[in-house]
């Protein structure tokens, strides 16, 4: 009977410049499920990839199924029985599911592949962990919650004993989250051990039977659900009391300034993403839209910023129709934007600080005149926006690419707020960023809306929106389901609007 | 200031280098001296002032060339039609030339050149056009476009623009007009001048206008240009447009300078030696100067050297690849000049290739 | 493939035999011409886009494509002409070809250098480099490829002549065809290739080395071009001359695009680009209409742009999602 399925012994692994992760020691006993608890860059991850054999460490030992082993690399573990479920599904979208579960270990007869042989396996253990799926279907045409189980499905083809799961459950409503909880029980039962990543206090209460909490690269706490308190797991993953929510005043919301219609947008493959969406923002308060990522909030966005054809329906900003208008146009219009991916949309990596802080209005006075840059306007802007907005860096003059994820937003925020905004679209404005920026961030969000901007929040943490938002919107399937006040939005209420489930 | 000046040099100059030495070995292997061949090389380029002069007349339409493909790079579009842009701008540029007479220079010459750089205009934006509306891939195009540019100027200059004086058989236009022709004040070429300016102008565009900053941003992020609401498609019909007026503005001085006509068949090759050019001057236009008058003296003494020393000519054609493959991999040469990887913009084209 | 756009390929194959057999009625032994010169120009294309399919499926642009049938024709044609044996030239052509093959994995995918570049690198080195070593006194010395006859398939009217009375290195690309289908869809090697050129991070995951199937694929694939080179001098040709790829490299990525980066897709789709080479050759012979010649020479090169920005339109042939980009573990 194995004692350790899967352990770090004094584990350390250091990359250029980073101490990922410092002495680290955790334990994982069959039929039991780790949670290993810490926000962004707290070496959580870099710590699974360890024990997969993607890295290895520089210190410490790996121990699989009470042996002392030394991985050459993910093969190694999996033909060991580690099985590893990433936060990003690696999947090949157009391949079956099959074919993708087998990928690797394909089964051959007469030296191709055997994919009937693959089919029968894939059916025998869907439907052993009551994680069914269709072998044929091709996973792009497959919903997130089905890709994930295409994903644990390929761990248990190869006879995982442990399973690792990175931060599984963003994707997925609560009731699909509740689902995969249960499925991962349902393994333990059969001795199969489960580490189980999250920066997610609520299911590491609900599902865990040992939490250890990182922080910096360091184990800074073990303990159980019992022993636990939400916001004791909170300081611990910080270091110090942390605001659950951040302190505003009551909203006194004015006029309407962003006024959507029945809008109907699109996704890349032509499918209805936006179902008729109507709603309302007005000047001075704080519209947060939640929802489970693919429910048509990245096109709401697009299409509200001009990024996205609008199919259907009709937007307004301060009254002034501007439905399928250019980004541009929509931005002279004193609409700010924080896009949801920063580096795809937000930046540009080579160029300066200096450069980047004029993205939004280079084209204009006093930036330019006449179609010349003017660099020294510019140069003086960057540093005045820099400090504002305590951006940290040795000058303007070097590349974007040389910030860190936290300051590189600040500099974008910075940037849309050193105008006079009506409106404020922030599209998952702090995702992947420490503590430090994203309190920052949020003070500087709820200032815009006191000095009476409009804000459209959209975010898929759900804790950002109830602590900044007045009223609280639900997305689901391209439908606005409801629109609560922020007094009456609880997250159970909210949980059950974001899965279609409406009273 | 100077330390990155340095350190942008070393690894093209040590590309040179290294691409001379390989090409050294080549020499030895037709039993040759490589002293002889490459003192002689040098004597044809620089010896004396005749020598100059062949080395700027040389190094003209390689500037162009060398901008046409360094200009698109900018926006990360890789432009291989130089050839054809080329000779479309030498064709009609002397169609002008030839055709009209009774114009004052100062009339003629410069709608000479304005309608070569018109013609290479329509050439580069054609592939430009095409990239924005559907998606196809500009290297495909242009490079189609080059053969079909050669076809067409090959059909101008054999048929509705043929030469038919005296007993000309030979596919060419007849000269061009003295007014129409590019003058040297002394010694110096006119052409060289125009070819140093329109780099500088070059320059100045993408570094100092809200055109060039547009550009360079669709070149390094485009998703974030767009975001920015810069017309994405607008800016690489135009800027594939800009390169081929550069390819062919380098034709047009052709033949309305030192050829004095269109003559198919000549200036082949061109087109690639852009490529070498741009990629050793790290696609900054004003590098592009001195990559130019360097390849510019090697084929300038090419014939020196092969009277000589008894090398092909083709030799210096070997040694531009030489000197490419060492520019496009500058891992092996930064690994023997133990240097580190800069941050400065990249060069990445092959990421484009598809649809998205 | 959809069933309305397999119901619309039967009905184009039908429409197409139908028109070929009226021409034969008419005159057959120019229809039987332009085939038979349509499926020589097509053998080259057929051979130069299974060499860039084999490439992109893996995620490799290769644009070199050109540079290596020169060099690889050079070298098959040197080889001959010093040995006396096409054997041993056809064997160097695909060695050139392997070893292009493998420079060009080591650029792109060893040393990281953008894909386009590395191509150029390619075709700008052999141009140099073949230009710079050629001897125009040389001659090939012995007889090309000659026509084999398949028994009595080559008694056959029209397709007789057409198919099975070929040289060996045309029926070599038409086993290839099918070796090569087989391999891409049904084989370990091919799920492998098709999933690193769709998402490299997941076969990384599964511990699939995904830089050394990329290095693999991009050398053998090299050896397809080669083969197409030794086809070019010592079957289609019978010498060397400068340049004499003629663009044919850039063609047969087009011939890629339009058969979809499958070997069969490839070869109707090189059939019809071989089409319009073999028509031009025949104007050109018989001047049976008054167009210049260099305007049919613009043909093909015309043709090519049309498909590719058509292609990229019609959004459904789409390319390998990781194509192009080099890729960077975990």
């Amino acid at each position: 009977m194995t004692d350790l399925l899967l352990a770090a012994r004094n584990v350390t692994k250091r990359f250029p410049g980073v101490l990922a992760n410092d002495d680290i020691s955790v334990e994982l006993k069959p039929g039991r499920i780790l949670a290993l608890l810490g926000e962004n860059g707290a070496g959580k991850s870099t710590l699974v990839n360890v024990l997969f054999g993607m890295y290895r460490p520089d210190g410490g030992q790996i121990i699989i199924k009470d042996e002392v082993v030394d991985l050459h690399g993910p093969d190694d573990a999996i033909s060991r029985g580690i099985g590893m479920v990433h936060q990003h599904f690696q999947l090949v979208p157009p391949m079956r599911v099959v074919e993708n579960i087998v990928l690797g270990a394909e089964p051959t007869k007469r030296g191709l592949v055997d994919l009937d042989e693959a089919r029968l396996r894939v059916v025998e253990l869907s439907e052993r962990y009551g994680l069914e799926v269709d072998p044929d279907a091709l996973v792009e045409d497959l919903p997130v919650g089905m890709q994930q189980r295409v994903e644990i499905l390929k761990a248990l083809y190869r006879n995982a004993d442990v399973l690792i799961l990175d931060e599984p459950t963003g994707v997925l409503t609560p009731q699909e989250a509740d689902h995969l909880l249960t499925v991962l029980r349902g393994l333990t039962e059969t001795g199969v051990g489960i580490v189980f990543i999250t920066h997610k206090l609520r299911e590491v209460l609900a599902i865990a039977d040992d939490i250890v909490v990182l922080r910096e690269g360091r184990v800074v706490g073990t303990t159980t659900p019992e022993q636990a308190t939400e916001s004791g797991l909170a300081e611990m993953m910080v270091g110090r009391s942390v605001v659950l929510r951040v302190e505003k005043s009551t909203a006194q919301p004015g006029d309407v300034v962003l006024q959507v219609d029945d809008l109907k947008v699109n996704d890349n493959r032509g499918q209805l993403a936006v179902d008729g969406v109507s709603l309302q923002v007005r000047a001075g308060e704080i519209v947060g839209v939640a929802g489970v990522e693919g429910n048509g909030q990245r096109e709401l966005v697009e299409a509200i910023t001009g990024l996205r054809h609008v199919a259907a329906g009709a937007m307004a900003i301060a009254g002034k129709p501007l439905t399928n208008n250019s980004t541009r146009q929509i931005a002279e219009n004193d609409v700010g934007h924080i896009p949801e991916d920063r580096e795809k949309h937000g930046i540009i990596a080579a160029y300066s600080l200096a450069e980047n802080s004029v993205l939004n209005r280079y084209h204009r006075p006093p930036f330019s005149s006449r179609g010349i840059m003017r660099r020294e306007v510019i140069y003086e802007h960057a540093q005045s926006v820099v400090e504002e907005f305590d951006v940290r860096t040795p000058s303007v003059t070097v590349a974007a690419s040389s910030l860190s994820g936290g300051n590189k937003q600040k500099l974008i925020v910075g940037r849309e707020f050193s105008s006079h905004i009506k409106l404020l679209v922030a599209a998952q404005p702090t995702r992947g960023i420490d503590i430090g920026a994203i309190e920052f961030i949020h003070r500087r969000i709820v200032e815009q809306r006191d000095k009476g901007a409009a804000v459209l929040l959209v975010s898929a943490e759900l804790d950002e929106i109830l602590s900044l938002a007045d009223r609280v919107a639900v997305l689901y399937d391209g439908k606005l389901v409801d629109v609560l006040d922020a007094n009456v939005a609880t997250r159970e209420k909210v949980g059950l609007l974001m899965a279609g489930i409406t009273d | 200031m100077s330390r990155s000046i340095l350190r942008s040099v070393a690894v093209p100059l040590a590309a040179v280098i290294l691409g001379l030495l390989i090409g050294a070995i080549l020499i030895v292997s037709q039993n040759a001296s490589p002293i002889t061949a490459y003192s002689s090389l040098l004597q044809g380029g620089l010896g004396d002032g005749d020598a100059l002069l062949r080395t700027l007349q040389k190094a003209t339409p390689l500037i162009f060339g060398g901008l046409a493909v360094a200009f698109a790079f900018k926006a990360g579009l890789f432009n291989i039609g130089g050839q054809g842009q080329l000779l479309v701008g030498a064709v009609f540029a002397a169609a002008v030339g030839f055709g009209v007479d009774g114009l004052p220079m100062f009339i003629h010459l410069p709608a000479a050149l304005i309608a070569g750089a018109l013609a290479g205009a329509i050439w580069g934006g054609i592939a430009g056009a095409l990239k924005a509306t559907t998606g196809a891939h500009e290297v495909i195009v242009t490079i189609m476009l080059n053969f079909v540019g050669g076809n067409l100027t090959d059909w101008l200059s054999a048929n509705p623009w043929k030469d038919n004086s005296g007993n000309n058989i030979v596919a060419r236009t007849p000269l061009v007009e003295d007014s129409a022709t590019i003058p040297t004040f002394g010694a110096i070429p006119v052409g060289f001048l125009l070819a140093v300016l329109t780099a500088a102008g070059c320059w100045m565009i993408l570094e100092r206008t809200t055109y060039g900053f547009e550009v360079r941003s669709v070149g390094q992020n485009r998703n974030a240009a767009h975001y920015a609401g810069i017309k994405v498609g607008w800016i690489m019909a135009s800027t594939m447009a800009v390169a081929g007026m550069l390819a062919a503005l380098g034709g047009a001085v052709e033949s309305l300078g030192v050829d004095g006509r269109f003559e198919a068949g000549v200036n082949v090759g061109l087109g690639f030696e852009g490529i070498t050019i741009a990629l050793l001057a790290r696609a900054n236009p004003l590098g592009v100067i001195p990559a130019a008058l360097l390849v510019g003296l090697m084929e300038a003494g090419a014939s020196r050297m092969q009277f000589k020393a008894g090398v092909a000519p083709e030799l210096i054609d070997v040694i531009q690849a030489l000197i490419l493959f060492f520019v496009a991999a500058p891992m092996i040469v930064r690994w023997l000049l133990r240097m580190r990887q800069g941050d400065s913009e990249q060069l990445r084209l092959g990421a484009g290739w598809g649809n998205s | 493939m959809k069933t309305h756009q397999r119901r619309l390929l039967w009905i184009a194959a039908t429409l197409l035999i139908v028109l070929i057999w009226t021409f034969y009625s008419a005159n057959g032994p120019q229809t039987t011409a332009v085939l038979a010169g349509t499926v020589r120009a097509a053998t080259l294309l057929a051979l130069g886009a299974m060499c860039g399919m084999i490439g992109e499926r893996s995620g490799v642009v290769n644009i070199g494509i050109e540079g290596q049938f020169l060099m690889s024709a050079f070298f098959a044609f040197t080889v001959t002409s010093i040995t006396g044996s096409l054997f041993m030239g056809a064997m160097a052509g695909i060695a050139t070809g392997l070893t292009m093959g493998w420079m060009l994995a080591a650029m792109a995918v060893g040393l990281k250098v953008d894909q386009i570049i590395a191509g150029t690198v390619l075709n700008i080195g052999a141009l140099g480099l073949t230009s710079f070593f050629y001897d125009r006194s040389r001659s090939l010395g012995v007889s090309k490829y000659t026509n084999i006859d398949l028994g009595a398939l080559a008694d056959l009217p029209l397709v007789g002549t057409v198919f099975f009375s070929r040289p060996p290195i045309t029926y070599l690309t038409m086993a290839l065809l099918v070796i090569v289908h087989i391999a891409l869809f049904r084989s370990v090697w091919g799920m492998r290739t098709r999933a690193i050129g769709e998402h490299p991070g997941a076969a990384d995951t599964v511990g699939i080395d995904v830089l050394r199937l990329r290095y693999l694929n991009v050398t053998l694939a090299g050896g397809f071009a080669g083969l197409g080179g030794s086809y070019l001098a010592l079957e289609a040709v019978g010498t060397f001359s400068r340049a004499m790829s003629g663009g044919r490299g850039f063609l047969a990525l087009a011939v890629m695009i339009f058969g979809r980066r499958n070997p069969f897709g490839a070869y109707a789709a090189a059939l019809f680009f071989g089409f319009t080479t073999a028509l031009q050759n025949h104007f050109q012979l018989n001047s049976v209409f008054d167009i210049p010649p260099q305007f049919v020479g613009m043909l093909p090169f015309v043709v090519t742009i049309i498909v590719v920005a058509l292609s990229g339109l019609m959004g459904s042939m789409r390319d390998p999602a990781a194509l192009g980009q080099t890729y960077e573990k975990g």
